[in-house]
């Protein structure tokens, strides 16, 4: 859909997404980059792990909820596994591509599972930088899986580009392993001091709560998504890219009846158009003003 | 402990909460009456591959362990000094392990070395410590009704003093054991005792059949070397083949049918071809005289399809999975519905993209309090299994469950019925190629791709087609494995757009027997090499392979030329494939075991040998009368009261753990409105983010109706699936000229054992009567909205016996809907949408309360049914397609049970309005507000098109009052109020009916035990 301008196609963000081994939202996050202007390239993740595909040639790389490999041993544990040990060819894990990654500038999110496989390898919150796990995500304090629309406030002190400008959002949790836990008062003083817990559960209000169902799952600092320091590692239990369009939402026929004129586009596009918007500031900074101009249209 | 295995055990450290256990112990106590004081849960790994310590130590603790949840022990069964009796239970040889198997995937990370993933060298258990000291019965009691299933798992049990371990063991050595079953001089009885020791499931006349081809046949076999006997191998294909569940014997059968009360008579040439395939192919030739030629292809594949749009084919199947959901209902329900999604994914060549799930589940009363027959599951213990396994199923493969629905009646106890449905999208072409067409080639290669062969399944197909007692075999449970269908299906999907699968088909019921057997018709036979199939582990006889029913299959037949690069994607994919033969043209099913013959079946004996069969129906009408109801005029202690009924209550706790979302499609789920709590009429799904088209999704059921009259009934679950679609917006198909408006319908008969028998069965002839009646309703139900059928399924046997009592299901009919919509925008959600928009009732109320849910809370039946006047009612759906495109209609709620009072109500759960309603004079008001006449629906019209609205239904639409801002349902009848009542109040009885109650929902999880 966005091919209609064929010669700046190289110079769209690329948006790397991994799929493959139970990974099963690869399809909505592609959705979510095409709508917000990226490239958008779904790829098996054994294509990365033995080398075939380097994620160095993306701009951001991209974790999908699922049940990667069934989860059965807590979720996401796994796949962050498999990211930490198992080397390619050259000797190298994907997580040494990773830390390369990172350190080059650019972006990882993952959601649901995704955010699990990053905060059981460690790739969040990394208050240490050693990427060694530091909290953890388990069972819901209700013991069930589910599936239900929250409100998220985001920590206006966050320095992540992902949620710049943001304040409230609205979209669907479907989980059954969110809690955060965090251990040991010095975690959890580091993640508020540095604003590391980026989005709460709110009630009608607004305001963050313990209360169920308003806080799904019982997460510790009602926290629903955790940054890294560097704010460049972003995950999240919800689903943005599970609201795209308005029609995604639950009440969505009542709004419109309401209001004729509403937005079409749902709340979690604009996270992606966010971080897409982003890489391609830094991208026009980095280039000479001149040539900023030709693709800034 | 042997010296060659080690153990690993997690435990949550001191302070962490451990749910499961809490869980366990609260069950315990409200289900079992045990009181067993705290209860601790461990992990427990036992590791059969050699690691040094250190090796075993840095897996376990880098792996395995939480570092925030848990603390480790290595080679010990650690527990705190406080617990006294303990509980094991691990898993018996062969069951699916998907745990251990990730441990086993882990440690091949870890250490950098692919371990052998032909043996298994991780096995996962559970390990549960008990405050109290509990004797042995009441500890096995615990472990069988709440943490496993004896069919599936192995428990130890016992004082903490003394914990045994148990790991399974493969078993013995190959057993490549082929016996011949001489069937010549055998007398009638001995056939038919034969029949019954192999669950083989045929009556003496097939049996004979079978015999009388073996003697015609025996100068030829022994020309070719072959024995005369058949052997047990070609004896199990042919009643894998001729199963009712394979070849719908019943279905096809003729039936002498004779009205009892009339004295008429009449035979019918089969149920299938008069009702069924007779009735869709005049609907097609209707559809293409209007330029519909969206039809694609109906009954000959895994799944019927239709045409979406010039690319792609929307392809959609409903099943069955009864009998295991009675004897396993987690295993049952979850390979019923991964089982379900290979009929889509492999219609065709193969490789559709999976786009939603619906289920529709029929349970036993779970709050049942009388004693259980032997073996029998209680059917709170079938619900929450079958919940489970659907929850598993569908959230596990990444497939959203979109709707569904729960019918609760006692004569489900025994067996429940578990519908399970699955919609896909495929390319129109695949690779060059028409993707629905199955094409086959002598010397095609035979792969079988995905998971493993093992005992368990054997004996599905026959096993189904037979009643079940508390003897029902072990074998016939199937464990599912999401995980390993999942890599499967992403290796369909790449597979077929690269072109290199010439079609596929699953294994399911009947296994390699029943999918090879029936691709080989294709070309003209196969020979298959049963020595290559992988093995879950040692000690299968050939004819067990052939016909195991181990999940997570496709057969595959693949050109020669293509084989490199298939299995090279199989290796990049982690799928594996195994070359088991080829195709041929030469008539015959020939299977063999390193090199000597197992089976060489005639291919036109094997499939058009069996006998048909000739049954009887006599129909009389059933004594019915209305009954003479208390004197009450407080109708809104009825509505409350209906709203709290278990067959109206709220389902919320069920879908809300079902992702009825993933893949970001679903526009219309099955509850909405700013509450979430809304419930709705059909789902809506869009097909991709490109456009705006979708599809609806609905299910007619209506059981209780046929206790009075089963084609009112089957008219009526017709009518409630279409009048669904119309309530979101959906159109009838084949109003204009090339409207392309797809419809896909599939029936799913679930009855009784409708076979007359004098002495076993001896109502048999009505049940195959009520059957007739179901059948001639649909006819007249295509024919009349001409929507065709595409797909469907019948299960003849839905008895459950034991201790000399049988349980039999009513007859049930099951439809479930789809149809296309041009664009999801323009869709109607059931709740009320702002104050001061008009309210119309749409349709005609009938004094029909015979079979409701108002009749129902006073143990009543009653007479009058509900009838379906199809010409009315398909002139209103016409109206309705009209007047959405024009977007008159604001909210839409079809009618069903409860009737008016339960859909207005229901209309306020959305948000905080009410409605204030005024009944008409003529009919009486409990007849207005609770009969569930069909084809009528409340919907709501903003003020400035009323009068747009009237003039275009007339009198089809009833003006019955106006949405308030005040949380208050107000209904008067003459001017009197005769219901009064706070909508949260509603909402609160019906969000607390027994369903959630049951489930346990709204409340986290340690708060359960104070209620």
């Amino acid at each position: 859909m966005n091919d209609q301008h064929m010669n700046d196609t190289s110079q769209k963000v690329q948006a790397l997404i991994l799929t493959g081994f139970g990974i099963n939202c690869e399809e909505e996050y592609a959705a979510a980059y095409r709508l917000a202007g990226a490239e958008a390239t779904i790829v098996h993740l054994n294509q990365v792990l033995h080398g075939h595909v380097s994620i160095h040639d993306y701009d951001i790389l991209n974790f999908p909820g699922g049940f990667s490999f069934g989860d059965d041993l807590g979720s996401g544990v796994v796949l962050a596994n498999k990211l930490r040990y198992r080397k390619n060819a050259e000797g190298r894990t994907l997580l040494d591509d990773i830390k390369e990654f990172v350190a080059n500038g650019k972006f990882v999110m993952g959601i649901c599972n995704g955010f699990q496989v990053l905060v059981k390898l460690g790739l969040l919150p990394n208050l240490s930088g050693n990427v060694t796990p530091e909290v953890t995500l388990t069972h819901n304090a209700s013991g069930r899986y589910e599936d239900r629309w929250v409100r998220l406030k985001v920590n206006p002190k966050s320095n992540s580009p992902f949620l710049r400008g943001l304040d409230t959002m609205e979209v669907p949790v479907r989980h059954g392993e969110g809690r955060l836990i965090i251990s040991g008062t010095d975690t959890l003083t580091h993640i508020e001091e540095q604003a590391l817990n980026c989005l709460s559960y709110t009630d009608f209000d607004g305001s963050p709560t313990d209360v169920y169902p308003h806080n799904p799952n019982g997460a510790d600092l009602n926290c629903a998504g955790l940054t890294d320091t560097t704010g460049q590692v972003f995950g999240l239990m919800p689903h943005p890219e599970a609201f795209l369009s308005l029609y995604n939402h639950p009440d969505w026929a009542r709004r419109k009846r309401l209001n004729p004129g509403l937005s079409e586009e749902g709340d979690g596009l604009r996270l992606f158009r966010n971080i897409v918007e982003h890489v391609q500031s830094q991208r026009q900074t980095a280039v000479s003003p001149q040539e900023a101009s030709q693709f800034s249209s | 402990m042997e010296s060659t295995q080690r153990t690993i055990q997690l435990l949550l450290k001191p302070g962490q909460h451990d749910g499961e256990g809490q869980r366990v112990a609260e069950v315990a106590q409200r289900h079992l009456g045990l009181t067993t004081g705290r209860v601790q849960s461990t992990a427990l790994y036992t590791v059969r591959y050699p690691v040094t310590d250190e090796q075993l130590r840095d897996f376990a603790t880098h792996c395995l362990q939480d570092p925030v949840l848990h603390d480790v022990a290595l080679d010990e069964f650690r527990h705190e000094p406080a617990y006294k009796s303990y509980i094991l239970v691990a898993k018996l040889p062969g069951v699916t392990d998907d745990e251990g198997i990730s441990a086993q995937n882990a440690l091949g990370d870890f250490l950098n070395q692919p371990l052998d993933t032909h043996t298994q060298h991780i096995f996962s258990k559970r390990l549960y410590f008990l405050e109290h000291e509990l004797p042995e019965s009441s500890l096995r009691r615990l472990a069988e009704e709440l943490l496993g299933n004896k069919l599936i798992n192995r428990f130890e049990t016992g004082p903490i003093t003394d914990i045994r371990d148990y790991t399974p063991r493969p078993g013995g050595g190959a057993e490549s054991i082929t016996n011949l079953v001489p069937l010549t001089n055998l007398a009638d009885s001995e056939l038919v005792q034969l029949s019954k020791d192999n669950l083989y499931a045929l009556n003496l006349e097939e049996m004979r059949a079978v015999r009388d081809h073996y003697v015609a046949i025996a100068p030829e076999r022994q020309a070719a070397g072959l024995p005369a006997d058949p052997t047990d191998c070609e004896l199990e294909i042919i009643a894998q083949t001729w199963s009712e569940h394979c070849k719908h014997k019943e279905f096809s059968a003729v039936i002498k049918y004779k009205d009892a009360d009339t004295g008429e008579e009449h035979e019918i040439d089969g149920l299938f071809k008069t009702y069924i395939k007779n009735a869709t192919s005049e609907v097609d030739r209707q559809l293409r005289a209007n330029g519909n030629d969206w039809l694609i292809k109906v009954f000959s594949d895994n799944a019927g399809a239709v045409r979406i749009n010039p690319e792609s084919l929307f392809v959609w199947k409903v099943e069955t999975h009864n009998s295991p959901s009675a004897i396993d209902p987690y295993g049952g329900a979850i390979t019923g519905i991964l089982g379900n999604n290979r009929d889509p994914l492999a219609t065709g060549i193969g490789g559709a993209r999976l786009l939603f799930n619906t289920n529709v589940l029929c349970f036993g009363n779970p709050e049942f309090n009388g004693t259980l027959l032997s073996n029998q599951l209680h059917p709170r213990r079938i619900f929450e299994g079958v919940r489970k396994g659907i929850e598993d199923g569908g959230n596990k493969s990444g497939v959203p469950t979109v709707n569904g629905a729960i019918v609760f009646d006692d004569r489900y106890a025994g067996k429940p019925l578990v519908y399970c449905g699955t919609g896909a999208v495929m390319p129109m072409q695949l690779a060059g190629l028409d993707s629905w067409e199955k094409k086959i080639d002598a010397q095609d290669r035979i792969i079988m791709a995905g998971g493993r062969v093992g005992k368990d399944g054997i004996h599905g197909a026959t096993f189904s087609s037979i009643e079940l007692d508390e003897t029902s075999p072990a074998t016939a449970v199937q464990i599912g494995s999401p995980i390993t269908q999942k890599l499967a299906m992403d290796f369909l999907v790449l597979a077929t757009r690269r072109g290199l699968i010439k079609c596929s088909t699953d294994n399911g019921a009947g296994g390699l027997s029943s999918s090879i057997g029936e691709l080989a018709t294709i070309s003209g036979g196969a020979v298959v090499e049963l020595e290559k199939v992988p093995l879950k582990y040692p000690g299968l006889r050939p004819w067990e392979i052939f016909v195991s029913e181990s999940q997570e299959r496709f057969s595959l037949a693949v050109e020669p030329a293509k084989m490199d690069e298939l299995l090279a994607l199989g290796r990049e994919m982690e799928v594996e494939l195994t070359d088991i033969g080829y195709f041929t043209a030469d008539g015959y099913l020939d299977v063999r075991f390193d090199g000597d013959s197992v089976a060489r079946l005639n291919m036109e004996f094997l499939h058009n040998g069996v006998p048909r069969k000739v049954l009887e129906a006599e129909w009389s009408k059933p004594q019915a009368s209305e009954p003479t109801l208390p004197a009450t005029s407080d109708y809104t202690d009825v509505l409350t009261r209906l709203l709290g009924s278990l067959n109206i209550c709220s389902r919320e706790s069920v879908i809300r753990q079902y992702d009825h979302e993933v893949k970001g499609r679903t526009i219309i789920k099955p509850l909405m409105g700013a509450t979430g709590q809304a419930p709705q009429d059909a789902a809506v799904v869009r097909f991709n983010f490109e456009s705006w088209e979708g599809v609806a999704v609905s299910n007619g059921i209506l059981p209780r109706f046929g206790d009075l009259d089963a084609y009112h009934m089957s008219a009526g679950a017709f009518d409630e699936a279409v009048r669904q679609i119309v309530a979101v917006g959906g159109k009838l198909p084949n109003l204009s000229y090339g409207d392309g408006n797809f419809w896909s319908v599939n029936d799913n008969f679930c009855v009784p054992d409708s076979v007359y028998d004098a002495t076993t069965n001896p109502d048999g002839k009505l049940k195959l009567a009520k059957l007739v009646r179901m059948c001639e309703a649909l006819r007249d139900a295509t024919a009349a909205y001409c929507i065709p059928l595409t797909s469907g399924k019948d299960s003849m046997k839905n008895d459950f016996k034991a201790d000399g009592v049988k349980i039999s299901v009513p007859p049930t009919v099951l439809y479930s809907m789809t149809a296309k919509i041009e664009d999801v925008r323009h869709t109607i959600t059931s709740d009320f949408k702002q104050a001061d928009d008009v309210i119309y009732l749409l349709g005609e109320t009938y004094d029909e309360l015979g079979g409701s849910e108002f009749y129902q809370l006073f143990g009543e039946l009653g007479a009058n049914v509900p009838q379906v006047r199809f010409d009315k009612a398909k002139e209103l759906y016409t109206l309705m397609g009209q007047a959405n495109d024009q977007h008159l209609i604001q909210s839409c709620h079809d009618l069903s049970d409860g009737g008016l009072a339960v859909a207005l109500a229901e209309a306020t759960f959305g948000h905080g309005y009410g409605a204030t309603v005024d009944l008409l004079e003529g009919l009486p008001v409990h007849v207005q507000l609770f009969s569930e006449s069909h084809s009528r629906f409340v919907a709501t019209v903003a003020p400035e098109d009323v009068v747009a609205f009237e003039q275009h239904f007339g009198a089809r639409a009833t003006r019955l009052g106006v949405v308030t801002p005040d949380s208050q349902l107000t209904v008067r009848h003459a001017g009197q109020p005769v219901v009064a009542a706070s909508t949260a109040v509603l909402r609160h009885e019906w969000t607390n009916g027994p369903v959630n109650r049951i489930i346990g929902f709204g409340q986290p999880a340690g708060e359960e035990a104070a209620r």
